[in-house]
């Protein structure tokens, strides 16, 4: 199939294009990128030039629309198997699309646990079946995520998984985590870091302070995070393997990273999700379980410490942490509802407010959403053997024709009830966001929305 | 002069006109308990029902009392007789009790934000009971109702609240409600059991009892919940009551005429001694007794809103 996107603006930061640009596809491939500047910038060396309708399969004007390569969320649980009434592979990766989101990784926590090629290999055939959109396991770190033993991380990766973490649980004991940082440098493969010292977070719901004193909900304080980022850290020093790490919340992570990043430890990345930098703990007031989630929504302190994190590049990655939950889960008695966001469908009106705000300008929004996941994954032509996963996050002649076009003029009004995910579990229902998208390219497909 | 809700969730939630408005409704029936009858039949035909998740003799009897001397039929679900236990929802349970017939659901539940919750989900009247380690805004209003009565007033109190401030709805409540009407509060015990964060509150926080207890008008004691002991929060009820035991010689740091108070049931021997509270200085007894009038108040004061 032959697909021509013509008069969209492209934000592309690999390519150094930030222009109006005519982009061809074809089977799935880029295989053209005709700026259309005077200058042409070479791109394409034939300059603007439009090829006779008839030689496509579709046409798809974009003028007035940005363009970006299809986000990579490297933060999803799509929930099967195990979970199919919170999530499908099928409705999560329809959400994704609906978000802008043409990669996704799915986290090992299901029933049973990606903590085997057997359970990899399912996902990746049901993705293939039923996914809207590219999807990419990761393994458990942990057989069972218990934290006890060593899962197969080399087979698991051999059989796709791109990263491993026993996301929900932390490693609690050093010793393994230090073997899984050691070991898993065999194959160049990413341990993600699930932060939090379980028993300083123990039985706590909602971010430690004043706040959670007054609605008498039990606290975790943002050190529960810190401590182990800073143990993980001097983990990643000393094996050398290659550590990232998950929904980072707290000021003091923030500072934490700074340091290691300016201290030289190379191979230590890190994301946050939109609900971190875009509201507080105050959410909670009422009880509202749909703004429970874990680590919990901090303080304005840390929400500007994130912003200046993102901002100054400590943080690499804007992940979504996508956690649907059934309505009857998040009703009910606060303490008793799973944590968690359903995130897919927010989070690029949500992270867009950042570009508004002059936060990150466009093209550092896409580095931070396409671009620097994908590296850090080895989707981007560089670890995995990209025959397998194509190649994310960038719009180059020979990468996967995966992007989104989006409407950032118009608002709309986040509606929860409407969202393809089957989780509609989000504290920003109702909110007012910019940049929908209105046409996704994903595994060769478009997805259309008036 | 009514309530604006048409439930009593917290005290945080409600002006001070309307403490105001239940502590002299609360002075009417207790002229009404003084009696030889003693029952009036104001809300005749109504039905109450305690929906009690968390065991309580003191709480539930005391609801129970005040809502048969106003007349309403009641009816007590407690967690080991009901289909709680089946796996029952919140939600469900509450909903089968609302076609039941209620007009006012008395809850108490261990999770903070039930009341909260069921009240913005049913259309009977819902007062708190006790949530969790939010608030038990009754027993607040009785507090406030023994202090008023014993001394007069609220305003410029030294009111001493001694114990788990963490973890005690009763000590919220009540703090809310006494910085509210103007007492200056002093919270007294362990670093572990009162985090700095209450000084936010508008309270002083004294981790030395005698100190703490200085020229204190009111002592308030709260129940040590024996299950934190071990827990790391004191290292033993022992030592608990060397540091923050109410004995005799603490109480005369306080005034000459210091009133002591306990929610109840009390610990004898950990967070109080016997001859304390035995001593012609103790109105625990009365705040039993308040405790039915302010309840009554309650009741009635909330039936009388419409959802």
């Amino acid at each position: 199939m032959k697909i021509f996107i013509k008069n969209g603006h492209l934000v592309d930061p690999t390519q150094k294009i930030d222009e109006i640009c005519d982009i061809f596809i074809q089977d799935g491939k880029i295989t053209e990128i005709h700026a259309q500047g005077a200058k042409g910038k070479g791109i394409g060396a034939k300059g603007s030039k439009e090829p006779a309708a008839g030689k496509f399969d579709e046409i798809i004007e974009a003028s007035g629309m940005i363009i970006m390569p299809g986000l990579v969320d490297m933060h999803v649980h799509l929930r099967e198997p195990g979970f199919e009434y919170k999530e499908t592979i099928k409705t999560g990766t329809e959400a994704a699309v609906r978000g802008g989101i043409t990669s996704v990784c799915c986290m090992p926590n299901t029933n049973p646990v990606n903590d085997n090629p057997g359970i990899t290999e399912f996902i990746l055939r049901k993705a293939i079946l039923e996914g809207s959109c590219s999807v990419f396991p990761i393994g458990a770190i942990t057989k069972g995520q218990k934290g006890e033993e060593l899962a197969e991380l080399g087979m698991m990766y051999d059989a796709g998984c791109v990263a491993f973490s026993d996301d929900g649980r932390p490693v609690m004991d050093s010793l393994l985590m230090r073997r899984a940082l050691e070991y898993s440098r065999v194959r160049k493969a990413l341990i993600i870091s699930h932060a939090e010292d379980m028993s300083l977070a123990a039985g706590g719901v909602m971010n430690e302070g004043l706040l959670s004193i007054t609605l008498g909900l039990k606290g975790i304080p943002a050190q529960a995070e810190e401590i182990m980022i800073a143990r993980d850290i001097a983990l990643a020093e000393l094996t050398g393997g290659r550590l990232h790490i998950a929904h980072v919340s707290t000021a003091g992570s923030v500072e934490l990273l700074r340091a290691a990043k300016k201290r030289g430890v190379a191979e230590v990345t890190a994301e946050t999700c939109p609900h971190y930098f875009s509201i507080t703990e105050q959410a909670v007031c009422g009880y509202n379980a749909n703004a429970k989630v874990n680590p919990p929504l901090r303080s304005e302190k840390d929400v500007e410490a994130i912003r200046m994190g993102v901002h100054d590049g400590t943080l690499d990655v804007i992940a979504t942490d996508h956690a649907p939950h059934h309505k009857d889960e998040k009703s009910g008695e606060f303490d008793n509802a799973p944590s968690g966001i359903s995130g897919l469908e927010t989070s690029l009106g949500l992270s867009m407010r950042l570009v508004d705000e002059k936060v990150l300008t466009l093209g550092q929004l896409v580095e931070k959403m396409s671009l620097n996941p994908a590296r850090i994954l080895g989707l981007h032509g560089d670890n995995h053997s990209s025959t397998l996963t194509g190649i994310k996050g960038t719009l180059k002649p020979g990468a996967d024709g995966d992007l989104v076009i989006i409407d950032t003029k118009t608002e709309y009004t986040v509606n929860a009830a409407g969202f393809k995910s089957k989780g509609k579990n989000t504290p920003f229902d109702g909110w007012v966001l910019k940049a929908r998208p209105v046409v996704t390219v994903a595994k060769g497909r478009i997805y259309r929305w008036e | 002069m009514s309530l604006r809700s048409k439930d009593l969730i917290s005290i945080k939630d409600i002006s001070t006109e309307e403490i105001e408005l239940i502590l002299e409704t609360a002075a009417g029936f207790k002229d009404v308990l003084g009696r030889d009858i003693k029952k009036v039949p104001a809300l005749r035909g109504k039905t109450t029902v305690n929906l009690f998740y968390e065991p309580s003799t003191r709480t539930r009897t005391s609801f129970e009392v005040a809502a048969k001397r106003l007349s309403t039929d009641v009816i007590n679900i407690t967690t080991s007789t009901s289909s709680v236990v089946k796996g029952e929802t919140l939600l469900d349970t509450a909903r089968t009790v609302l076609a039941l017939g209620a007009d006012i659901v008395v809850i108490r539940h261990s999770c903070s934000g039930t009341s909260h919750f069921l009240a913005k989900n049913i259309e009977a009247s819902v007062v708190n009971a006790g949530d969790g380690t939010n608030e038990h805004p009754t027993q607040a209003l009785l507090d406030l109702f023994t202090i008023q009565e014993k001394k007069g007033r609220i305003r410029d109190l030294e009111v001493a609240i001694v114990g788990d401030i963490l973890h005690s709805r009763v000590a919220k409540s009540d703090i809310y409600a006494l910085t509210r009407l103007g007492a200056n509060v002093r919270l007294i015990g362990p670093p572990t059991l009162v985090p700095d964060y209450l000084k936010d509150l508008g309270a002083k926080v004294y981790f030395d009892m005698n100190a703490g207890l200085e020229g204190a008008d009111v002592i308030m004691m709260l129940r040590i919940q024996l299950e934190r002991q071990g827990k790391g929060f004191f290292p033993s009820t022992h030592e608990y009551f060397r540091n923050w035991g109410l004995t005799a010689a603490r109480v005369s740091r306080a005034k000459d005429d210091a009133i002591i108070m306990h929610p109840g049931p009390m610990n004898r021997g950990i967070e109080i001694a016997s001859e304390v509270a035995d001593s012609s200085r103790s109105v625990i007894l009365d705040q039993v007794t308040n405790g039915i009038a302010v309840r009554m108040a309650v009741l009635y004061l909330v039936s009388g809103v419409k959802a």
